[in-house]
């Protein structure tokens, strides 16, 4: 999983079966430092509370899918959390 | 899998079901030489492991899947090791 920000959102009506009820955001990756890291992605909303601007963490590939309420969709990113923050560890 | 050190935590009040209960931890992958490559996970940790650690990671689905016990889980990474020594040619790392 990799932290990412909430760009924007996606309305398509015509959509896989299966996708009814999903929600798509724009999210763009980040590095651990919160910067900017790759293209942006189209993910599924799994906690359906993301919202534009907010510091969220996603999953790739086929685990996205199981994040949502049917599994066998066609989707590669989900959000499934919200960040609240990110702690810095000093050993 | 792959070689990780610990350096953070996050916290997160609204997530998925299959991440409760379980510390996510931000870990450094490391390279050959044992030193960070400049790429990280998120990794739920499954075995206590802390700060400045080098541990253990998985990144694929089944395996994460069955050591969490969920049949359907959208988990990919977890820490399942701390690791105590890596002898590699060229120079023991420091963990």
């Amino acid at each position: 999983m990799q932290l990412g920000r909430v760009m924007g959102t996606v309305v398509a009506t015509e959509k896989a079966e299966g996708l009814d009820g999903v929600r798509f955001l724009i999210v763009q990756p980040l590095d651990r430092r919160k910067e900017p890291s790759g293209l942006p992605v189209v993910a599924a909303d799994a906690v359906a509370m993301a919202g534009p601007g907010e510091l969220i963490y996603f999953v790739g590939a086929r685990e996205a899918a199981q994040a949502l309420p049917e599994t066998f969709v066609p989707v590669d990113h989900a959000i499934v959390g919200i960040v609240d923050a990110v702690e810095e560890l000093r050993s | 899998m792959k070689i990780a050190r610990v350096v953070g935590t996050v916290v997160s009040t609204i997530e998925h079901p299959a991440f409760e209960g379980r510390k996510l931890l931000v870990c450094d992958l490391l390279g050959a030489d044992g030193e960070p490559d400049g790429s990280y996970v998120l990794a739920s940790d499954t075995v206590g492991a802390g700060a400045g650690e080098t541990v253990l990671l998985i990144d694929e689905g089944n395996s994460a899947r069955q050591v969490v016990g969920l049949e359907t889980a959208p988990i990919r990474s977890i820490v399942v090791g701390v690791v105590d020594e890596v002898r590699v040619d060229g120079g023991d790392w420091s963990v």
